[in-house]
């Protein structure tokens, strides 16, 4: 084993189980689930053993596709700091999903397929993780697009499972248009594809900096559409309908994170370009805010949460903006992954415990009747609310630190957004566990089996502690504190969360029903509306204009003409078989005398 | 003396019997009688223009022997078309063309 091996071997292993699950996998339900759960733990241990390794070659590669000097695509893998830090969150991630699936998914249909469907994805995102250039990358990032499809849609026979893994393909398609665009731009002005050609061509772009700006936000696209920022939000919530561990790993470690991920892996680029910095700030602080106010209206536990998602990824989209490396935003990716990653797995195990109740308003007083899920969504409710000492404190209080510091407004509104975490957050949390069971399923609430409990055991422990680790500890981060920062920003913050938790007690506590109303917060501020008013007036006008042309210019015109042309001269000629020998011979002969008459009249 | 043209004029009215048996006969017998009637006013010339193309004072045997091979392919032929025909004959008991158009459209 050396460093040069293991990145493939880590790559590789998911695939390889995805293929024998898809055709061994019907066999046994545990041969299935052993199969991924052996490649997610190999990636693992190799990753954290990687991790210690002390730093060898960064990157690996070979020619995949050779077309001369124009255009070389490589294969290769970077291994890096970046790389190795989020291989360790992705397989991590991946594992413990990948155990606590074995108790979600027990009794549910698709067993096998399911199985293979994860590792395919935890394939998928290990390839953007490992990507050394634009190419790969994107190869990569639409093998999870695919991935993320065939999970959203298990449950396919289900109308709304199957129009929303459709919805979070095709949103991602838009986004990835523009990625692709910025992958050309940036092959047309360099000629490589590679990171690390392109970082070190970037003075060629001094004298004209506007095509680096565009190539930059275009490449950005691509992140809008697979983290889910505004305007291409939508797929997330909808994406809900998969089953609650996929949700899980979309939201912690795979799918969503691509997206923040190539971010800081083009950060010496997007340093280059303050322009484009300039956008992605205003895209992630927007995000970050709408998201966390349509999440104070949202009735279905699984819903909040990817509200939440979106809002907290639009914290690390700013970041990314506004921080002086790719540490800070990738700092919050980290604790993020744990603590979200962590609240899904409660809400999964809260659902099977409720017999697949989604609404929190049927919900209640699940603390006695489910504790260990209780604590654990604390744990994970705490970070993400930004309570001090907890992981989200210090990586979400860094990002807005530098936030109020490079773009005050922006920075206030993600101030303000802190404070709306804590509220939605625990508003979950009190109507879930607290008050009065308001339903006959939440009086026969159960605990869910132990091999769902142990992985968020395991989530608890980091989503407290692991910002301690990394600012006091060191851990894993290099970060770096602004330096003048207003005195008041974090009194504000811990007020601003008091605020939040007391606002969200006083109004949930015994609420049997949502007290506040806020038609525009529940209706996600009606994006979703315009969006279908969209695709049935005037997308649907532009199809049916070409349906018209298809149907009547290629099919008929270009189609059918020559078809029943040639039928009807065959018809015509058919009457020539008379069927008589000597009609034949005459025929025959009148060629050959015509034919003669013909060569020798010349 | 007869010269060339005279050998070619019979050649040719040899030829021409047998195409206005097979084009207007409709015993198919007789048919198959025209067609190598036909064969052999083509024989007949070939053998003539040897005869009658001397070369250091000798006819050109090529087109003799071109004629020997003729016969005997000509030979297999018949014993093939005939056999054919008795054949067509048990299957439909008839040997007009005239019944035998089932090809139509």
């Amino acid at each position: 084993m050396s460093t040069v091996t293991a990145p493939w071997i880590i790559l590789f292993t998911p695939l390889a189980a995805a293929v024998i699950i898809l055709f061994v996998g019907r066999l046994s339900k545990p041969l299935s689930a052993g199969l991924a759960i052996a490649a997610a733990a190999t990636g693992c241990v190799l990753s954290w053993w990687l991790y210690f390794q002390p730093p060898g070659p960064e990157s690996l590669q070979f020619y995949w596709l050779d077309f001369g000097d124009a255009f070389r695509v490589p294969i290769g893998v970077t291994i890096d700091h970046l790389a190795k830090v989020m291989l360790i969150v992705v397989t991590t991630i991946a594992t413990l999903v990948f155990t606590y699936s074995i108790g979600y998914m027990r009794t549910e249909e698709g067993y096998w397929r399911y199985f293979a469907g994860l590792a395919l994805f935890l394939f998928s995102m290990l390839g953007i993780v490992l990507a050394d250039n634009f190419l790969m990358m994107f190869i990569f990032w639409e093998l999870v697009g695919v991935s993320s499809y065939i999970l959203i849609g298990h449950y396919f026979s289900k109308d709304s499972a199957a129009d929303a893994s459709k919805q979070a393909f095709i949103v991602n398609r838009i986004g990835d248009f523009g990625f692709l665009l910025g992958i050309l731009f940036f092959w047309a002005a360099t000629g490589s594809v590679v990171f690390a050609d392109i970082e070190k061509s970037i003075p060629l772009f001094a004298g004209f900096p506007i095509f680096l700006t565009v190539a930059a936000v275009l490449v950005f696209c691509g992140t809008v559409g697979k983290s889910a920022q505004l305007p291409l939000h939508v797929w997330l919530p909808n994406s809900m309908e998969g089953p609650t561990p996929v949700s899980s790993l979309l939201h912690a470690a795979t799918m969503v994170a691509a997206g923040v991920y190539m971010l800081a892996r083009i950060f010496p680029i997007l340093e280059a370009a303050p322009m484009a910095r300039d956008v992605i700030a205003w895209v992630g602080g927007f995000t970050c805010f709408a998201a966390a106010l349509m999440a104070t209206q949202q009735d279905d536990i699984k819903r909040i949460l990817a509200y939440s998602t979106i809002s907290q990824l639009g914290y690390m989209v700013l970041g990314v903006a506004v921080s002086p490396s790719w540490n800070e935003p990738m700092f919050h990716l980290f604790t993020h992954a744990a603590f979200k990653c962590l609240l899904f797995l409660c809400a999964g195990s809260v659902i099977v415990g409720m017999h697949h109740e989604q609404n929190i308003w049927k919900m209640g007083a699940l603390k006695n009747k489910m504790p260990f899920t209780f604590l654990a969504t604390c744990a994970g409710a705490l970070a993400l609310a930004g309570c001090p000492l907890t992981s989200g404190y210090y990586s979400k209080d860094l990002i807005i630190a530098w936030a109020v510091t490079e773009k005050p407004f922006l920075g206030w509104l993600a101030v303000a957004t802190a404070g709306l975490t804590a509220f939605y957050t625990f508003r979950l949390l009190f109507v879930v566990f607290l008050g009065r069971p308001r339903d006959e399923h939440a009086k026969s609430a159960h605990e869910s089996p132990l091999i769902m409990l142990i992985p968020l055991a395991c989530l608890a422990v980091p989503s407290l502690i692991a910002g301690l680790l990394v600012t006091k500890g060191g851990w894993f981060f290099q970060i770096e504190e602004p330096e003048h920062v207003p005195h008041i920003l974090h009194y504000v913050l811990w007020a601003l969360f008091a605020a939040g938790v007391g606002g969200a007690w006083l109004l949930y506590r015994n609420a049997a029903k949502d007290p506040v109303s806020i038609p525009a917060f529940a209706n996600r501020l009606y994006i979703d509306n315009v969006y279908n008013w969209f695709v049935k007036n005037i997308q649907d006008g532009g199809a049916a204009v070409l349906s018209w042309a298809d149907r009547w210019v290629v099919d008929l015109l270009i189609v059918q003409v020559p078809s029943k042309l040639t039928w009807t001269c065959g018809f015509a000629l058919r009457f020539l078989q008379l069927g008589n020998i000597q009609a034949y011979a005459f025929f025959f002969g009148i060629g050959v005398v015509g034919l003669l008459y013909f060569l020798l009249s010349k | 003396m007869p010269t060339l043209a005279h050998y070619l004029l019979v050649s040719g009215l040899l030829f021409s019997l047998g195409l206005a048996g097979v084009l207007l006969r409709r015993n198919i017998l007789v048919i198959f009688m025209g067609l190598e009637l036909m064969l052999n006013a083509a024989n007949l010339s070939l053998v003539s223009f040897s005869r009658f193309n001397l070369m250091e004072g000798l006819p050109n045997y090529n087109a003799q022997v071109f004629v020997f091979f003729i016969i005997t392919v000509a030979a297999a032929e018949v014993a093939v078309g005939l056999a054919i025909i008795v054949a067509l004959f048990r299957a439909k008991q008839t040997i007009h063309v005239e019944d035998l158009d089932t090809l139509k459209f």
